[in-house]
């Protein structure tokens, strides 16, 4: 049986989804927005200038418990998880033996437990890994009856603080069990936009009451996973399986910012001698942002060139960046050519396109600081 | 003056030996929102059926291909600095270039207008 010809799943919102006459796709195994009547681009701009909500339901939720999760889960990543406070949460990478992202997660010290977010594509495999290799160590939960949405954009935090006026003040990567509506939810002050916002965890069965009492908010739109893909892009922020997969490292991948200091000097994670290798001499090709010349985009798998003509790699994220309004793009390059300014040539369907390597994000970062 | 329509929805307006090319209405509704369009160069050979143009929406590139077989002789140089006129106005100023007709019988192999409408709707 092919995979086009299972029947995809569906998320909490899904009904809400088809009500809102969203444009349905197979994404990682769901059947998902990719935009409503809106479009990406208007969705985009909205959520850029006021809150979008997504539903990332298909995301997976996963808790881990036993003795010591946070010692155990440092075994198969490189972030410091035992140094994470209560209520605070982190950027972290499953690695493997050679130092290739398995996948990219979020981890929050619940107190009792760690919270884990990962990405929907991985979470089987994410599961059935921290189930082999913590065996003994971790009791994981892969919990299902959990819808996820996330609220973006400058305006979230008055609009989530209407119903919890707690949101409004957290910190960013926090962590809150708090009620919307008198329902039980967990909220984090996170994303994937490059916007300030949050993330909304609930019973899947109180999602879509959540989701419509937001929308009813005058700042809220719908927003689909197309404009979730531009607006990743412009905040230079990685998809699994474009921008990282097993074959980069987190050195190649730019994602040093996710190798703590202490684990840097301790180790104890997969891949941990080529990574050293790698933060000690450099690694052979780097990720960059690409700006194209002009309006034209480049899209993933395009060839990145050197002046001469020369393949020096390869786009993995590309498109139009609505808020930047050009195009933008992101891609490995060998290391000689990473310079911010370096000219280079995208092949564009055959023909060089002139561009040049640019610094990320594309558009300004406009996390909460408090 | 006629107006003929592809299964791949382009559309050919034809005056005289003069055909003006675009996407159809329909078409640019499921691209969504077009952010640079590829345009021939005047005086490229177009063959029918063959790709001539390239359209990116902010999400993918999809390939516009020659409704008709023929020389181009204009490319609409509004699209370079203005893509979403394909959005606004698709089947009028939203054009994407005119070609003079090489085969003009070509064109009864295309839809008209009813035909074109009852194809999508049986598509939908």
């Amino acid at each position: 049986m092919t995979e086009a010809s299972e029947s995809p799943k569906k998320t909490p919102l899904h009904s809400l989804h088809l009500e809102l006459k969203g444009k349905m796709v197979p994404f990682a195994g769901y059947d998902m927005p990719v935009q409503y009547p809106l479009g990406i681009l208007k969705e985009h701009q909205h959520t850029r200038a006021k809150a979008g909500l997504f539903d990332v339901s298909h995301m997976g939720q996963v808790r881990l418990t036993g003795e010591d999760p946070a010692a155990a889960l440092e075994s198969l990543v490189p972030g410091d998880i035992k140094g994470l406070a209560r209520g605070r949460m982190r950027y972290t990478l499953f690695l493997n033996e050679q130092g290739g992202i398995l996948d990219d997660l979020m981890v929050t010290n619940a107190g009792d437990h760690l919270f884990l977010v990962v990405n929907a594509a991985r979470k089987d495999h994410d599961v059935a890994h921290m189930r082999e290799r913590l065996k003994g160590k971790a009791e994981v939960e892969l919990l299902d009856d959990l819808a996820l949405m996330a609220l973006q954009g400058p305006e979230a935090a008055a609009v989530l603080g209407r119903f919890i006026p707690e949101a409004a003040t957290m910190k960013f990567m926090s962590y809150l069990p708090a009620t919307f509506n008198g329902i039980p939810v967990i909220i984090t002050r996170s994303g994937y936009t490059g916007e300030d916002g949050y993330e909304i965890s609930c019973d899947k069965s109180d999602a879509e009451t959540i989701a419509r009492a937001l929308l009813a908010e005058d700042e809220v739109e719908a927003i689909g996973l197309g404009a979730r893909d531009s607006l990743r892009l412009e905040a230079g922020l990685c998809l699994y399986g474009h921008d990282i997969d097993e074959t980069t490292t987190p050195v190649e991948a730019g994602l040093e910012w996710a190798l703590s200091k202490r684990r840097r000097e301790e180790g104890g994670f997969p891949g941990y001698a080529i990574i050293k290798d790698q933060l000690a001499n450099g690694a052979p090709r780097r990720r960059v942002g690409l700006q194209p010349e002009g309006r034209q985009p480049a899209r993933e798998h395009t060839d990145v060139c050197d002046a001469d003509g020369h393949k020096i790699g390869e786009v993995t994220s590309g498109g139009f960046g609505p808020t930047a309004s050009a195009p933008v793009a992101m891609g490995y390059v060998d290391c000689a050519h990473a310079a911010v300014g370096t000219p280079v040539q995208l092949m564009v369907r055959g023909k060089p396109l002139a561009a040049k390597v640019a610094a990320m994000p594309f558009v300004p970062q406009r996390y909460y600081r408090g | 003056m006629t107006i003929k329509y592809t299964k791949d929805h382009e559309w050919v307006r034809v005056e005289g030996d003069v055909g003006t090319v675009g996407v159809s209405d329909h078409a640019q509704h499921q691209l969504g929102d077009v952010v640079f369009v590829e345009l021939p160069d005047v005086g490229r050979q177009l063959t029918q059926g063959k790709e001539a143009a390239v359209v990116e929406s902010v999400k993918a590139a999809s390939d516009v291909f020659a409704p008709v077989s023929g020389e181009v002789i204009e490319a609409n140089a509004d699209l370079e600095n203005d893509p979403s006129l394909v959005n606004a106005g698709a089947e009028t100023t939203g054009w994407f270039f005119k070609l003079r007709l090489s085969n003009p019988s070509e064109l009864d192999g295309l839809m008209d207008e009813a035909s074109y409408k009852a194809f999508v709707e049986g598509q939908a």
